[in-house]
């Protein structure tokens, strides 16, 4: 299916299981940023098909992340998977609210990540 | 996925050290009356990531002790619960628990491992605690965005109300950031800003940058004024108040948090072309790597030395040739050429190994606190030379001798405070652990002001336990009495207690030192104190070696315990208490014949034989050998289970000549070879 997505979250094991996870599964090419300000300096200049942001990081935050993509003209329709843990309902709300096409809450097993990748993947290109 | 897993444990083991690093200075900003927000909030952050992650890797109850010990940190962090040290102790618990679960279920998630300390501590802590303190909001106040309050995390916003409801001003920088050096401007930025106020968040402008910068406004609280903020975060720094909402004028809209019109470039940001490549730059600066696959190349560098020596022979083979003259000048400039080469590959990856001792003693750090805690004694921990670097080996086997050098320190060492006190000591006592490099090894300090070694107990204990003759002990010195808590067997306690105990005693730690071929030395004043020196190579992986020949056979002696070569005078041989010795430079230099040791045959005639003298710590050794062959860098290989137990030898290696060495284990034999002759008395009655 393939399609390239960046996934911005400060956990390095995170990464790892995402990536493996989109690599083998998805077929997408990966690349990762382990911060928000990260991305910022990577998003402007590399078109995604989808970005995957985790919402507790230092620094910028991903629901700040979301908020900068979605008032920055190129970026506003790309695809967001927000990520955190099940304990955030407040984060949930407040990054639908913000402009992000999905909420997945931690833990979650591949399946899971790669059904709602699938999906995103599937509606941007319609 | 293996690689995945990996990672998990990577990252796991990291979150563990940085909280103990954290938890530390916690524990002293909480003694300081001082509790920086942004510390608990690191900590927070680093339970919340663990819990995340064992969550995803179905390590249950890892995830389970994160999840408890997060619920407190939250907590903590939104001034739920204050900062006492019944919580650090918790905490410390928790990352004690952290541990104990990592270690004993590394190889898979199911093991359940034994938390009960840390569930009582946390049971505890709960039925001392006060009903949580409510919030109350006062941001409604403020000339703020909405839009702002939408993307705080619940933290920032917590941290946001909290400063208002403190009174504390509210700020709003604006700085532009190159994309090139957003790292760097961020670090110089945050250290800008820590002494004068604390940064709520980073809002990212809703222009945008103009290709390669991004322009951020970062919200501030700070009781700085104006002018003391804008002398620290810099003159030209574009700083806004953000100011309180007069009630009746509620029309006023200063659009407060929108982007200034033109954000000038905050701190430099040093421009750099080449934008594609940097900004992935940005993303990883470094790498993770399995000291396995160091091993691994060290082991190819090691073969690559010699074939390096194989060629360096064949070289002189040509050049003794004159027919081929011409040839062996060549080999002999691309012999030099790879020889260099190898050698700035074999540093390069000996100093990827190398890790700074400071992981070792924030761990130790940890343990000080928590067994001064267990025994109502108060230490302070004094460290220095923590940026000191060893091999990454070393460090890891270091940790469990040096844990029970330092419990044992505590435990025995340092006086309660009310002995302390009677014996006109400060009552806090003082536990120095020093590093520095010594030539080609580090030198490790334990040092205690505690209650130093009563010599005469030393003595009447090892007596006791018929590990000396009455006899033998009263011929012994100062130092050899210090000596004796080494010995296999001693304990000058009757029962071992539960924190120096564990069941080792110092012998093994002796021995754990010995193996790294390093030696421990202790100096010790009664009433004032003990001090232990460990003195050890910087690295394990190749070492330069000086090759002997003895009864037709190749030896190899660590270079790093040689310290000269000098031909050896039968006629000044001296025999002292049975032993034979030289005068070397005005000091008595015991000797070793090795060809007895070994039961060889001695071919060299008497007068053309050598000493090679060894030095490990204060003690010096010259063994005596037929012949000295060169300098060689070796690769040690271990001798295998079968001969492991065989002492004096620290290996075997190939030197390149599909001929192999034994190498000499020089600190074993030194110890082994002084001790014998010092305590000879000993063995008799066993």
């Amino acid at each position: 299916m393939g399609g390239k997505i960046l996934v911005v979250e400060d956990s390095s094991a995170m990464r790892a299981f995402v990536r493996a996870a989109l690599e083998e599964e998805v077929g997408a090419t990966v690349r990762e940023s382990p911060s928000g300000l990260g991305a910022l300096s990577i998003l402007p200049r590399e078109p995604f098909d989808l970005v995957i942001v985790d919402v507790n990081m230092p620094d910028l935050n991903g629901l700040e992340l979301v908020a900068f993509m979605r008032k920055h003209g190129s970026l506003a329709k790309t695809p967001i998977l927000l990520m955190s843990t099940e304990s955030a309902a407040r984060d949930r709300e407040r990054g639908l609210a913000l402009g992000a096409n999905a909420f997945l809450s931690k833990p979650f097993t591949p399946e899971r990540l790669c059904a709602a990748v699938r999906d995103l993947l599937d509606g941007s290109k319609v | 996925m293996p690689d995945v897993h990996d990672e998990f444990l990577a990252e796991v083991q990291e979150i563990i050290e940085s909280l103990s690093r954290d938890l530390l200075l916690l524990d002293q900003a909480q003694k300081d009356g001082h509790v920086q927000p942004d510390l608990v909030n690191e900590v927070f952050r680093g339970v919340h990531t663990l819990k995340g992650i064992a969550g995803m890797f179905g390590y249950a109850q890892l995830g389970s002790l994160a999840h408890k010990l997060e619920d407190l940190l939250d907590d903590l962090r939104l001034g739920r619960v204050t900062l006492s040290q019944e919580v650090l102790d918790v905490l410390f618990e928790g990352v004690e628990g952290f541990q104990r679960v990592l270690a004993e279920g590394r190889e898979g998630p199911e093991q359940e491992s034994d938390i009960a300390p840390f569930d009582e501590a946390m049971e505890e802590l709960a039925r001392q605690s006060a009903p949580p303190l409510e919030a109350r909001g006062a941001l409604e106040d403020f000339d703020l965005d909405p839009s702002v309050l939408s993307v705080l995390t619940e933290y920032e916003e917590h941290r946001l109300r909290t400063n208002v409801e403190d009174g504390v001003a509210l700020y709003r920088l604006a700085v532009r950031f190159s994309l090139t050096t957003i790292d760097a401007n961020l670090e110089d930025l945050k250290e800008r800003a820590r002494t004068v106020a604390e940064i709520i968040t980073y809002l990212p402008s809703m222009e945008g940058g103009e290709g390669d910068s991004i322009d951020l406004d970062v919200l501030l609280a700070s009781r700085a004024t104006h002018a003391e903020l804008k002398t620290a975060l810099g003159e030209d720094a574009e700083l806004v108040p953000i100011l309180k909402r007069a009630r009746t004028a509620s029309l006023t809209h200063h659009d407060a948090l929108a982007p200034p019109k033109a954000a000038p470039p905050a701190p430099p940001p040093g421009r750099d072309h080449g934008v594609d490549q940097l900004s992935l730059r940005s993303v990883a600066h470094s790498v993770r790597v399995d000291i396995r696959k160091l091993d691994h190349l060290m082991n190819v560098v090691g073969e690559l030395a010699i074939v390096r020596a194989a060629v360096g022979r064949v070289t002189d083979e040509v050049r003794g040739k004159p027919e081929l003259r011409h040839l062996a000048l060549e080999l002999h400039r691309v012999h030099r050429g790879f020889e260099r080469r190898l050698e700035e590959l074999q540093g390069g990856i000996l100093d990827v190994r190398m890790v700074p001792l400071g992981q070792l003693f924030d761990k130790l750090a940890r343990i000080v606190r928590q067994v001064a805690r267990e025994h109502d004694k108060e230490v302070r921990l004094a460290v220095t030379g923590a940026e000191t670097e060893v091999d990454k080996l070393i460090v890891e086997e270091l940790s469990d001798p040096l844990m029970h050098l330092i419990r044992n320190a505590i435990d025995h060492g340092i006086e309660s405070p009310r002995v302390r006190e009677l014996a006109g000591k400060p009552p806090v006592g003082t536990l120095a652990l020093n590093a520095y490099p010594k030539g080609n090894h580090v030198v490790l300090e334990i040092d205690d002001d505690g209650a130093g070694m009563n010599e005469r107990l030393l003595v009447e204990t090892a007596v006791r336990k018929k590990l000396l003759t009455p006899e033998a002990a009263s011929e012994l010195s100062r130092e050899e009495i210090l000596e004796l808590v080494f010995m296999p067997g001693f304990s000058t306690r009757s029962s071992i207690t539960d924190l120096s105990g564990r069941g080792v005693g110092m012998d093994v730690v002796k021995t754990n030192i010995n193996r790294l071929g390093g030696v421990v030395d202790v100096q010790s004043d009664f009433g004032g104190g003990t001090k232990l020196t460990i003195t050890l190579p910087i690295t394990l992986a190749i070492i330069s070696s000086l090759i002997v020949r003895l009864g037709g056979r190749r030896f190899a002696l660590p270079i790093t315990s040689v310290q000269e070569a000098i031909l050896l005078d039968p006629t000044k041989i001296r025999s002292v208490e049975g032993r034979e010795v030289l005068t070397l430079r005005g000091s008595t230099l015991p000797l070793c014949r090795l060809d007895v040791l070994f039961g060889l045959e001695a071919q060299a005639e008497a007068g053309k034989r050598f000493v090679v003298v060894c030095a490990v710590g204060t003690r010096r050794l010259g063994f005596v050998v037929d012949a000295l062959e060169g300098q060689q860098d070796i690769v040690i290989k271990a001798l295998g289970p079968s001969l492991s137990r065989v002492r004096g030898f620290a290996g075997a290696t190939d030197l390149g000549d599909q001929r192999v060495a034994l190498v000499l284990d020089a600190p074993g034999l030194i110890e082994e070879m002084l001790r014998s002759s010092e305590l000879v008395a000993l063995e008799a009655p066993r």
